[in-house]
């Protein structure tokens, strides 16, 4: 049985813990938890945008339709390829900076704040800079093949579009994740460095049984932010094909997708059918991850 | 105690850090050698990066015969501005009630605030447009910044710091006859300042360099933000890359300049994030 009556210091407490507390409360309310089931309304729905908004109730045929929608299933694709290309190379590259940088070497500092600032830089100046350096005649394939290497069509080659975007956003989320490494590197105890030399190891050595297994949870961090991150994939996509998703589908995701059913063909349900899928599958793909760091650590 | 390391790995080493400093460096000041070249010089293929001829023009042009430039500025300032300004105030609120007062439902909000940080933006973009449309605030500054005015991360960031926040200052200010009000705003907030700066700064980041929410948000032209003015920019003027390097630099200068001078603070915020999970 709960006490009802409330003392005049806990009644204090509760009036400014809810003031404090009401412009986030509002805006949770307002613009993410009455979206949220909004949007699971819509998700049943037909939305009828002309004159007034109107709902015309369709049980599941928004879900059902993803199995025979061909696009719903190249964006899936496309955005499950660069999930597992960019997560381990960005992992991978971050962490291999990260080491090196840490391995106490003179002007890490620059080094550090030099490697930081891709990602700082706005999305759309980045596609601006790249798609500028992609050019047939660009930056990039005039050092190719000044060296002698073959050339590309960046960005209008459908076979290679969408690595052309991998390219970009490694190198632009690596750092980030190189920073987090960094601090987490400064916390692993010397001692565990100074046994290991006693027993004779190598530097790569001491980077692979040393620092590679106390960065485990770090790690775990790192790839689940970067799956969420990369599933989300749609700035990029959108500028480097002008929203459509070319050439040939191949740079389209699925967040572009539900972009293009929600605001440029009117299929809000669908849409949010959609949106709803990708939340699910982040969810599930998060939670894969979870579990699997589990078993490792057992 | 690294000093007995290998002379040819610590070469190696140096020898991998600069070419990735030079990876890392090279697109920008391709671009910004760009921004300072006219149109002809930039399309010779040419790998100079210090110009031939050295030009202000192409920012002189996107800023006096773009008209839209200067206001697409304006806007992205407005937005960043106000919509940090009010992150600073309500998530610090937020974090410091979840963390030192203790009012009915306290565990439930803070639950329900973490369960916010996993939900995806793209779940709440459709409805969130038509909840903006029957408001009345598509093509309005409230628009972007309303919706985005707490951030979940952040309020945890706060209670986080609070959580740790010496209690006897707290009490000597209520000896003082301080109300608790009083206290957050003239004793707490200021004592904040190294979270808070953090926080400002991937806040105000956040604003500056979103392309999805004003994408969405804002359909008139003369209410896109920079990134989205930048894409139509480069949708209309696609061979005009001297101007569109010069906006795009425009676009970068305060961010950079930024973490020039709060360095301390970026790195701050992000190792708080390493410790976050």
């Amino acid at each position: 049985m709960a006490k009802w009556k409330l003392s005049k210091s806990q009644l204090r407490d509760a009036g400014q813990g809810y003031l404090f507390m009401s412009p986030t409360i509002f805006t949770i309310l307002v613009f993410l938890i009455g979206p949220i089931l909004f949007a699971l309304f819509l998700a049943f729905n037909n939305v009828n945008l002309l004159g007034q908004t109107s709902f015309e109730f369709v049980w599941f045929d928004n879900f059902t339709r993803m199995a025979s929608d061909e696009r719903a299933l190249i964006a899936l694709q496309n955005t499950a390829f660069y999930v597992v290309i960019v997560v381990p190379t960005q992992t991978i590259l971050a962490l291999v900076l990260a080491a090196s940088l840490n391995a106490g070497m003179k002007g890490e500092k620059w080094f550090r704040v030099i490697y930081f600032i891709p990602t700082l830089t706005s999305s759309a100046v980045l596609v601006m800079i790249f798609m500028w350096m992609y050019r047939p005649d660009g930056l990039i394939n005039t050092i190719l093949s000044s060296v002698g290497l073959p050339t590309y069509n960046w960005m209008n080659d459908p076979s290679v579009a969408l690595i052309s975007i991998m390219i970009m956003n490694i190198w632009a989320t690596a750092p980030m994740f190189m920073v987090i490494y960094l601090a987490a590197l400064q916390g692993i105890s010397d001692s565990l460095y100074e046994a290991s030399e006693l027993d004779g190891a190598s530097a790569i050595q001491k980077f692979w049984y040393v620092t590679v297994p106390m960065l485990r949870p770090v790690t775990a961090f790192v790839v689940i932010i970067g799956v969420i991150g990369t599933f989300q994939l749609f700035d990029q996509s959108y500028m480097f094909s002008g929203g459509s998703g070319g050439p040939n589908n191949s740079t389209l995701t699925v967040v572009l997708l539900i972009y293009q059913y929600a605001f440029s063909n009117n299929q809000m349900g669908y849409a949010a059918a959609l949106a709803v899928s990708l939340a699910l599958i982040i969810l599930v793909a998060t939670f894969i991850q979870r579990k699997l760091q589990k078993e490792e650590t057992h | 105690m690294k000093n007995k390391k290998p002379n040819i790995l610590k070469a190696f080493l140096y020898i991998f850090l600069t070419s990735y400093a030079v990876v890392t460096l090279l697109p920008f000041l391709w671009a910004l050698s760009a921004s300072f070249k006219p149109l002809n010089e930039i399309l010779s293929a040419g790998l100079n990066i210090f110009p031939e001829t050295f030009t202000f023009d192409n920012y002189v042009t996107i800023f006096t015969e773009q008209a839209l430039f200067p206001r697409w500025l304006l806007n992205s300032v407005i937005v960043a501005v106000i919509g940090t300004a009010l992150n600073i105030v309500f998530n610090s609120m937020a974090g410091y009630a979840l963390a030192r007062v203790s009012f009915p439902g306290r565990t439930a909000w803070f639950i329900i605030v973490l369960a916010v940080l996993m939900i995806p933006a793209q779940v709440t973009m459709v409805p969130n447009f038509l909840i903006l449309k029957e408001l009345g605030w598509l093509n309005s500054y409230q628009g972007l910044i309303v919706p985005g005015m707490v951030n979940a991360t952040f309020i945890f960031m706060m209670r986080q710091f609070f959580v740790n926040f010496p209690k006897e200052v707290e009490e000597a200010a209520a000896i003082d006859g301080l109300s608790r009000i009083g206290t957050f705003f003239r004793i707490v907030m200021p004592m904040a300042k190294p979270a808070i700066g953090a926080m400002a700064i991937f806040v105000f980041m956040g604003f500056w360099n979103n392309f999805m929410a004003p994408l969405i948000i804002m359909t008139d032209a003369s209410m896109y933000t920079l990134p989205v003015g930048l894409n139509a920019f480069q949708s209309d003027y696609a061979t005009y890359w001297n101007y569109i390097m010069a906006a795009s630099m425009v676009f970068t200068l305060p961010v950079l300049l930024l973490y020039i001078f709060f360095n301390q603070y970026f790195m701050k915020g992000l190792s708080f994030g390493a410790g976050e999970k």
